[in-house]
């Protein structure tokens, strides 16, 4: 695909934990982001979804595959060196518990103007200060925040400041591990809007990791399903939704529960998801831009 | 239905070095026998504290005041801790969010079933112990049970691990269930079978259940009766027809408002209720919700709402209902339900 930033090509990884024990966390995993969208990643506690982002950002070395971002593979040292300033100022992610993911022992302008700091860029408004300032502001925080530190401010006041220090390098890759997922519902809105609100604003290309599937059908342009290290469904969000076609994302919806006591009192009880098939499948395109992953012994 | 249990003006503090926290103000109310009343609010709304409350599970530090805990007509308030002992378990229990810190790592789940059934009637002969075990662990759908009873929480699913703590929690067949937020630690479809499973056990041996939740969808699928909390109080309460679909009170309105799947449903925008909840230990004069809300009126700032009558189920904690109050259009609600 032309506009694609971001290629995942066979990519598999697997831990060794122990000598004779392999966990396949990755499997094959083949698909591209688009410059520009909202690209929502969901799946159970264990799916292989943090693992994924893990290995865009490089903190994990994938076993095999490759991932191209902007044509550069990620997983090729020699190249991945080559291009290292780039990379890091183009690639941020925000992670799930900002109480961990913050300095506890910075004040949250430091916090903020880090990565400025670690890639010896020049303010663009003057001093590091009035730029943390910017920034805080564009996030929905005041300047009284600057001289804080992480304990003294609120879960949603944390995962803002997580926020501005990502956006403060101006990224054109945001990956975000469960951003929200730490967070009570009214704040989960606050910072979900906050997110679609800068997107608008910036532009940036967003990977958004959840587990929650209502929060991704409102925000996300295309949507990815994963179960067990593979793919399963990968289509448009509205479509995904509206006529998902793996079993496995079929009882994922169906698993959600709806805030209307008459119609949740109707549905009958839940029903698993049938258990994953041992054999390797492939995404077949269904509908256009519509992939399920179907085994070879069903087409 | 006589009501199983009357809560009547409990509040609860705590004395911190910061200052006083008054984490329950003043909260009264009733659950029927065989009913789930759900306890909706954000964290820190004292919904928590609340049950543990009534449970007396709070460390010292708390003070609870009631005027009354009636519970099958027995009065909880100003019991010893000794009696509390007998009492929990039998009369109440209580299931947790994380069923790994609550169940014991070191013995099989079988025997930490086996020691919930043997606390309340020491005498019963093994045998009988292991039958009500197993029994126990086939009503809250574990497979194989005997299989399972040898294993240990660490082999278990969360899932699996939240069944156990359920099948402590209904060994001497309480009549009250307190669940605190028992499937926020899990995923969706996992959710989804231990909800169908609390509303089968609760039709099943017609257990009262509390049930606490920040999730409106949750509270939706089970609920009969729900209570809306912000900062220590009841704000809003009804049956859940009335909470959902003909809301009264601003703060029931900006959470309905900020869950996405409602936004999708109608196609508008989300709306996230400004600003955070207040801290507890300095709250704001008047209605502590008003600095949030855009419904607020002069006299919110100045004096806090009591609960208004909207119908005989249905009370609302807001000057909004007032005979003196301007009219407005609530931003949603007011639809009429069979």
């Amino acid at each position: 695909m032309p506009d694609a930033l971001v290629e995942f090509q066979h990519l598999s990884h697997a831990f060794r934990p122990g000598r004779h024990i392999v966990i396949k966390a990755l499997r094959d995993v083949s698909f591209s982001i688009q410059k520009g969208e909202i690209f929502g990643l969901v799946g159970e506690s264990g799916c292989g979804k943090s693992t994924l982002a893990r290995c865009l950002m490089n903190i994990y070395q994938p076993s095999s595959g490759r991932i191209l971002y902007k044509g550069v593979d990620l997983c090729d040292g020699k190249a991945r060196r080559q291009h290292r300033r780039m990379l890091q100022r183009e690639r941020q992610l925000i992670f799930q518990d900002s109480a961990s993911s913050l300095n506890p022992r910075m004040r949250v302008e430091r916090i903020v103007t880090e990565p400025l700091v670690i890639q010896r860029i020049a303010p663009p408004r003057g001093s590091l200060r009035a730029e943390a300032e910017h920034q805080l502001r564009s996030v929905g925080l005041d300047a009284s925040c600057l001289n804080k530190t992480p304990v003294e401010l609120s879960g949603s006041q944390r995962q803002r400041v997580s926020i501005a220090r990502a956006l403060i390098l101006e990224p054109e890759l945001i990956v975000a591990d469960e951003p929200i997922a730490s967070l009570d519902v009214s704040i989960q809105a606050q910072i979900v809007t906050l997110f679609k609100h800068l997107q608008l604003a910036h532009g940036f290309t967003f990977l958004f990791i959840a587990h929650d599937l209502s929060m991704v059908r409102y925000l996300c342009d295309r949507t990815g399903v994963m179960r067990g290290g593979r793919l399963v469904e990968l289509a448009p969000t509205r479509e995904l939704f509206s006529n998902p076609l793996h079993p496995y994302t079929q009882a994922l919806l169906s698993a959600i529960p709806f805030p209307d006591p008459l119609r949740e009192r109707a549905r009958p009880a839940f029903s698993a998801p049938p258990p994953e098939p041992a054999r390797e499948g492939a995404l077949v395109e269904v509908t256009p831009d519509h992939f399920v992953l179907q085994s070879p012994s069903c087409t | 239905m006589p009501d199983l249990l009357e809560v009547n003006r409990l509040s609860v503090r705590f004395d911190t070095p910061e200052g006083r926290i008054l984490a329950v103000r003043d909260v009264s109310f009733s659950l029927a026998e065989g009913e789930v009343l759900a306890i909706v609010g954000e964290s820190g709304c004292g919904k928590s504290v609340l049950c543990k409350a009534i449970a007396r599970l709070l460390p010292k530090s708390a003070h609870v005041e009631a005027e009354s805990i009636l519970l099958d007509g027995v009065n909880l308030a100003g019991r010893s801790e000794r009696e509390m002992c007998r009492l929990r378990g039998k009369l109440f229990s209580m299931v947790f969010q994380d069923p790994l810190t609550a169940l014991d790592p070191t013995l099989p789940i079988g025997r930490q079933i086996a020691e919930a059934v043997t606390v309340h009637n020491r005498r019963l002969p093994r045998r009988a112990v292991e039958r009500r075990v197993l029994e126990l662990m086939d009503l809250v759908g574990m497979e194989q049970p005997q299989e399972k009873a040898r294993m240990y929480p660490h082999q278990f699913s969360g899932g699996m691990r939240q069944r156990s703590a359920m099948a402590i929690a209904l060994a001497a067949s309480p009549r009250l269930l307190f669940a605190d937020e028992p499937t926020t630690a899990l995923d969706v479809t996992i959710q989804a079978q231990i909800l169908d499973l609390l509303r089968d056990v609760q039709r099943k041996l017609h257990t009262s259940t509390v049930l606490v939740s920040h999730d409106l969808g949750v509270v939706a699928r089970v609920a009969d009766r729900v209570a809306v909390m912000y900062a220590g109080r009841i704000v809003e309460t009804g049956t859940a027809e009335e909470v959902f679909y003909d809301p009264r009170h601003p703060y029931t309105w900006g959470l309905m408002r900020a869950l996405p799947a409602l936004a999708i449903e109608e196609g508008r925008p989300l709306s996230p209720i400004p600003g955070m909840p207040p801290t507890l230990l300095a709250p704001p004069r008047g209605d502590p919700f008003a600095c949030r809300n855009e419904y607020a009126l002069a006299i919110d700032y100045e004096q806090e709402p009591p609960l208004m009558r909207v119908s005989d189920t249905h009370w609302a904690a807001t000057w909004l209902l007032d005979p003196r109050a301007p009219r407005i259009s609530p931003p949603l609600g007011g639809i009429p339900h069979a």
